[in-house]
């Protein structure tokens, strides 16, 4: 090769480092195009990826990424969706801000559902669209939509430019806003004239924004206050949520609970925070989560959530949800005090400030008798669920023992990256976690189609871990596009679909609750084999339990993306359930 | 949750905006609404007040046909008790202004209605309160 242009490793960070010091000390203007000055921001935010799609109104800033395509590595996905999920899957894996980009019109509007899933799981996500020229606002152009409206109610912030000189404090006040306080996704929609548009760019860094108070200020009097409550409580149960990983508070979560010998139960997405085996970790908690942290939030004494939401996934029934405790509530966004659980001390602020300095006014404990509940209800739950979806002896496959194969020869180390539905519970409850920031997951929106796009993006963002997506056979089928995204960047994820012939997560139900009317939920599926071969992805089916230890040292070994497809019992159930509108502690087991 | 009247003008401060809000609710649902409206990033700030917390008015005005005013004496009366004002007299129609709480608005309304009103229309609320509002001092920071 004679080219000089491979001098350049779009991925190097040093030189994306030496790229963003420039840019920051630059308090000289030059005189650049908008399009150019949106590529001059991200670099000047650190971004070294993003996910998209080219159309009509964004053409002006691909032209400028094919001009830096040795600083800022463009993926293109299959599909706008794909895009978004890439960037969640980004940003949920390395804990920075995700971005995409799209056209006007169908582009845009493809971005929605991984923006909502975005807002509801607060993952930070800056969504650059394309718009038509400013001339033309308003009248039904060719892919004009007002992406502005639409997006309101499902982004923290969102603003469109008409103008280029608007764009380097829009787009550094658009990363602010997507990363600081209570993450969330931005959309920034730009015209076309203004990506045109010459002016003298400078781009300074957001500071803060006169009406957004990213963090509240902690009173130290509701600290006591809960710290007291903590110290007097005999049979407390801390649920931790996603909060503990966003502000980084793994290690000073840990010392609290640790010194305070709370049981301590996580929300879906708080999953990993803790290693899974830490002898103070409970389980999960929730519709289908462990049985022993939902059965005794009813019996506990003082409830406390940290950086968690109490969704009705996690409460069931509010009217007989933990009744009898004292609530503590340290959070970050005040507009979740009271709004589903009254609570008896709301301790504001950042989960990593707030538990460094409830630290020091704890008292230690060990709390023995009140552990000892929890392992009795284990045992029962053991019993009746987790032996038969670990150690089956029928002959049909379980997705559990997939799952506990894949910690074996993961070591646990792997980042698992889940869709939605049975697969995903079942993922969640035994997936045998070591390291934060592991479990990447749709967990508000529960958006089929989440998980294949966001290994995508998790494995770009963390070359060094191993990542593994489990998919149903359904949600596979909502992105399966994205096998071409994979296989064009060589992006080596291992993709394992759980396949059951049945969208079985709403069979179950049916099965439950409408009498085993199977509804629309049967599926009649392709050869996935063949479909992940034509993508040039190496591929193998599992039938018998014999063959899928082999099979997972396969894919693990496999330098390269990897699927397979695992044909599990078709007509299984996730269990423990709490069914819809039931109480945490009415859980059934069968 | 039904908005019952929305009022938005400029505050006191260039670049600020004022929104008065009504609604018919319980003072938790208020408390989470409240939570919410203020968590949008360019909310400055959110505060909830009682009809007791507060002196309101409303305003509206009636397009009325002339003749009325000189062939219904009773109109006069209700206009002269009312406390509404003539803003305007032609030949062909008159406009009364009113400002006040709802419940006068309604009545004047229900009276003027017997003889035939040519159009009518009201606005939202705008209100201050009884007690010192923190936001005056705040926004006060923000002219620095
Ligand atoms: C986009 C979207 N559409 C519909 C649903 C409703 N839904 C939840 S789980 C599920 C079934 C998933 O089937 P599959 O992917 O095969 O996973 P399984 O439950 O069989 O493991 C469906 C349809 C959803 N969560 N997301
Ligand atoms: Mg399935």
């Amino acid at each position: 090769m004679t080219s000089t242009a491979t001098l350049h490793n779009p991925l190097n960070p040093m030189e994306i480092k030496t790229e963003e010091n420039k840019l920051k000390q630059s308090s000289t203007t030059e005189r650049i195009s908008g399009s150019e000055a949106i590529i001059k921001c991200l670099l000047a935010e650190g971004v070294d990826i993003l996910y998209g799609y080219p159309g009509g109104a964004i053409m002006p800033v691909y032209d400028e990424l094919y001009k830096y395509q040795d600083k800022i590595h463009h993926v293109l996905t299959r599909h706008e969706q794909g895009a978004t999920h890439s960037a969640q899957g980004y940003a949920r894996i390395s804990g920075k801000v995700g971005v995409c980009m799209a056209t006007s019109g169908p582009g845009a509007t493809n971005l929605i559902t991984g923006i909502a899933d975005a807002q509801i799981d607060s993952t930070p996500m800056v969504c650059i669209t394309g718009q038509v020229g400013s001339h033309l606002l308003g009248s039904d152009a060719f892919q004009e939509t007002d992406i502005v409206g639409i997006s309101t109610p499902v982004t923290k912030w969102n603003c469109q430019i008409t103008k280029a000189s608007q764009i380097p404090e829009m787009l550094a006040k658009a990363f602010y806003i997507a990363k600081s306080g209570r993450p969330g996704p931005v959309l920034i929609d730009i015209t076309k004239d203004a990506q045109f548009e010459e002016f003298d760019f400078k781009y300074e860094k957001c500071k803060g924004v006169r009406s957004y108070k990213p963090v509240p200020e902690t009173d130290t009097t509701s600290l006591q206050a809960a710290a007291d409550l903590i110290n007097s409580a005999k049979k407390p149960l801390i649920v931790w949520g996603q909060g503990v990983i966003l502000s980084k508070a793994e290690e000073e979560f840990k010392a609290v609970i640790e010194k305070a010998g709370i049981p301590s139960a996580w929300t879906i997405l708080g999953a990993s925070a803790i290693p899974t085996d830490h002898t103070l970790n409970v389980g999960m908690v929730g519709m289908h989560g462990n049985y022993a942290p939902n059965v005794l939030t009813n019996e506990c004494d003082v409830l406390i959530a940290i950086g968690m939401r109490f969704d009705d996934r996690v409460t069931g029934n509010l009217a007989s949800y933990a009744k009898q405790a004292k609530v503590i509530h340290f959070e970050i966004d005040p507009a979740e005090i009271d709004k589903n659980v009254k609570t008896d001390i709301a301790v504001l602020g950042d989960a990593k400030a707030s538990l460094k300095s409830l630290l020091p006014l704890l008292e230690p404990n060990s709390h023995n008798d009140w552990h000892q509940k929890f392992k009795d209800l284990y045992a029962i739950e053991y019993d009746k669920v987790i032996k038969h979806d670990l150690h089956p002896t029928k002959e049909g496959l379980t997705m559990g023992e997939v799952l506990k194969e894949i910690n074996i020869q993961t070591k646990g180390e792997a980042a698992i990256v889940s869709d939605v539905g049975q697969h995903q519970m079942i993922a969640c409850r035994y997936a045998d976690f070591k390291v934060s920031k592991s479990n990447i997951t749709s967990g508000g929106l529960g958006t089929m189609g989440f998980a294949l796009p966001a290994a995508i993006g998790a494995k770009m963002a963390a070359p060094e871990r191993e990542v593994v997506m489990i998919a149903g056979d359904g949600g596979y089928q909502m992105t399966i596009q994205e096998l071409g995204t994979i296989f064009q960047q060589r992006v080596p994820v291992k993709i394992v679909v759980l396949n059951n012939e049945f969208l079985g997560m709403v069979r179950q139900w049916q099965q439950l609750f409408f009498d085993k009317r199977y509804a629309s939920t049967e599926m009649t599926n392709p050869d996935f084999i063949t479909i992940a071969k034509g993508y040039h992805i190496e591929a193998q089916k599992v039938t018998e339990r014999k063959n899928l230890k082999a099979a997972i040292k396969d894919m693990i070994d496999c330098e390269g993306p990897y699927f397979l497809e695992v044909r599990v019992e078709k007509e299984d159930n996730v269990f423990p359930m709490i069914p819809t509108g039931a109480s945490v502690s009415d859980i059934r087991l069968e | 949750m039904n908005v019952e009247s929305l009022n938005t003008s400029p505050s006191e401060i260039e670049g600020v905006s004022r929104f008065t809000i009504v609604v018919n609710i319980t003072e938790s649902q208020m408390k989470k609404v409240i939570g919410q409206i203020e968590k949008q990033v360019e909310v400055i700030k959110a505060y909830y007040h009682t009809e007791e917390e507060i002196i309101y008015q409303e305003s509206c005005l009636f397009k009325i046909k002339s003749e009325l005013l000189f062939e219904e004496r009773q109109i006069q009366n209700i206009i002269r008790e009312s406390n509404a004002n003539i803003v305007t007299v032609n030949k062909k129609f008159f406009v009364l202004e009113k400002s006040g709480r709802k419940e006068e608005i309604d009545l004047l309304y229900r009276e003027l209605n017997a003889f035939g009103i040519m159009q009518f229309t009201r606005s939202g609320r705008v209100a201050v309160t009884k007690d010192e509002m923190k936001i005056s001092t705040l926004l006060k920071a923000f002219q620095e």
